[in-house]
């Protein structure tokens, strides 16, 4: 027996095996190629040489202002109706309505399972014959209204729908560190209105899951390309795109950047969930 | 108050309901009611269209496309995990699972301009390989560039499983008389069986559902992919019935889609159990 015990114990204290060296080098040459390789192509011209300008010009880029602020804009919409439809639904299959609580979470896993592309194919198809049905009646401007080339509120729809997994994800595990039920009827009776209960008990009780789940919708949207560019508006991701053809290194430029915001955002996340971790 | 939570209950989740009813439940009937309509009336006929000829060879190479990249990602990504969360340093550990987090959500059109300009026609890394032109725009270029978030996205999912994996599972097979092979191929393996699957089939619909990667790398030329194909019936000036097969290529799209979840759920559920 202790033969046996002599032979396992100094494997598991063996030096580093060859194998892992190995995968990690390889992994290491994959993931950082092209990351150093882009980098490269935005900084060096063959012909000029060296130059941090695509960095710079980027700022003044023709639509690069405008994009980015259309992307943020819808970013916050979204964000703001996701949590305000999710949340108050949420609340009530805890409290209430127990028995929704599966329609909920199959809702809100629904949108995962369906490509963006095809549930673009189906936006695109409900607006034009909501052009056709809806044309004799008062509801067409309002059709009219959500396409609206300087906020396009379907766009806002198209991507609460889109985030909806997400923001329930986090939410839920937001929610399951909580007594919900003891806070809200305790608060209730003290005599807090439903409102009170909702902004002031609950909301600053879920900061941190309210963090999360805005950093990653915010992530997604500012990535989002398929459905804006089908539908024909020009946020961030599809900007890039546009301008790819006549400035190849801008484009690289932009691209190096928002990999370093989205790790920036999903750091914040993550540093988010930590610090919640350790205050409890 | 219970009768007054009731009420107020209901009232909380009418909103999201109806917001998904109108936003997500109205595209879904449009789509699936234009996918079987033909010249205005009903039609199974742009279905069939979809499952012959061109239309079926573009909806086989993103299959293809897909299950490669599923394989593939499901491997590579398995052993990387391994030597991970083996490995004794807890900052290799933490930094390879968080550049995983960040990359598994890098899809998209930044993923395909840093693959442009690393082994694109006129890249960094192409020029220095000698490359061939549009060798990145091939295939296996494109599974290439798909790996980039699948790998790290099987990083994520197995590492749990793998975690889970109690060390006196191997001691005890190896105190019994068995060889690192054995253990691995009876004991560790079958453990590990549905977070596998589960993995393979996740990294399956991603890159299946992937399309603003492939239309910014303008890869549609060389590979027609289906959702290329369904954002190309979409937009643009288009023949009057394209349109439907666009939508039916969708509905098709859904199905396969929808498929893969019916197996990938079951599969979570077993791969949980064992990994208390």
């Amino acid at each position: 027996m202790a033969a046996v015990i002599a032979e396992v114990a100094p494997e598991r204290a063996a030096p580093p095996r060859l194998w892992r060296g190995v995968v990690l080098a390889l992994a290491a040459v994959y993931f950082l190629v092209p990351l150093g390789a882009s980098v490269w192509f935005t900084v060096h011209n063959p012909v000029t040489g060296f130059s941090p300008d695509p960095y710079l010009e980027l700022w003044t880029a023709e639509g690069f202002v405008p994009s980015l602020l259309l992307s943020l804009g819808l970013a916050l919409a979204t964000i703001a109706l996701a949590l305000l439809l999710t949340l108050p639904a949420m609340l009530a299959v805890r409290l209430a309505v127990p028995r929704l609580r599966p329609v909920l979470e199959v809702i809100c896993t629904l949108p995962l399972v369906v490509p963006p592309i095809t549930f673009v194919a189906g936006i695109t198809k409900s607006l034009a014959t909501g052009n056709e049905v809806l044309a004799p009646t008062p509801f067409w401007a309002t059709l009219n209204a959500i396409q609206d080339d300087a906020f396009p509120l379907v766009l806002v729809f198209a991507y609460v729908v889109l985030a909806l997994p997400f923001v329930y994800r986090a939410l839920d595990a937001g929610l399951r560190t909580l007594d919900v039920r003891t806070l809200v009827e305790a608060a209730r009776n003290l005599g807090a209105s439903w409102p009170h209960v909702l902004f002031r008990v609950v909301v600053p009780n879920l900061r941190t899951a309210l963090a999360g789940a805005a950093f990653l919708t915010l992530a997604l949207v500012l990535g989002e390309y398929t459905v804006a560019a089908i539908l024909g508006y020009r946020p961030f991701a599809v900007w890039i795109v546009t301008i790819s053809g006549s400035k190849g290194q801008l484009s690289v430029a932009v691209s190096v950047l928002s990999l370093v915001l989205t790790w920036v955002l999903l750091l914040a996340v993550s540093g988010v969930s930590r610090k919640r971790g350790m205050s409890r | 108050m219970a009768r007054a939570a009731g009420t107020g209950g209901w009232l909380g989740a009418l909103p999201l309901l109806a917001f998904v009813a109108l936003a997500f439940g109205v595209p879904a009937v449009a789509m699936v009611a234009g996918a079987f309509t033909v010249d205005g009336s009903p039609s199974a006929g742009a279905m069939a269209q979809t499952l012959q000829g061109g239309y079926l060879t573009v909806l086989a190479n993103s299959v293809k496309l897909s299950a490669v990249v599923a394989v593939c990602g499901a491997v590579l990504g398995a052993f990387l995990a391994q030597a991970v969360v083996t490995s004794r340093s807890a900052a290799l550990r933490e930094a390879v699972l968080t550049a995983s987090g960040v990359l598994a959500n890098f899809g998209g059109v930044p993923l395909a301009f840093f693959w442009v300009a690393t082994l694109g026609n006129s890249g960094v890394v192409s020029g220095l390989l000698g490359l061939p032109s549009g060798a990145l725009f091939s295939f296996w270029g494109l599974a290439l560039v798909y790996l980039y978030f699948s790998i790290p996205l099987m990083v994520l999912v197995i590492a749990p499983a793998l975690d889970g994996l109690r060390p006196q599972w191997r001691e005890a097979a190896l105190n019994n008389g068995a060889t690192t092979w054995q253990y691995w191929r009876y004991v560790a393996l079958p453990v590990l069986t549905p977070a596998l699957l589960g993995g393979v089939v996740l990294l399956f619909g991603s890159a299946f559902a992937a399309y603003a990667t492939a239309a910014a790398m303008g890869a549609g030329t060389v590979l027609p992919l289906v959702t290329l194909k369904i954002a190309s019936a979409l937009s643009g000036d288009v023949l009057t019935g394209y349109e439907n097969i666009g939508l039916a290529l969708s509905l098709d799209m859904v199905l396969v889609a929808g498929l893969v979840m019916a197996v990938y759920l079951p599969l979570q559920r077993r791969s949980t159990r064992w990994l208390r």
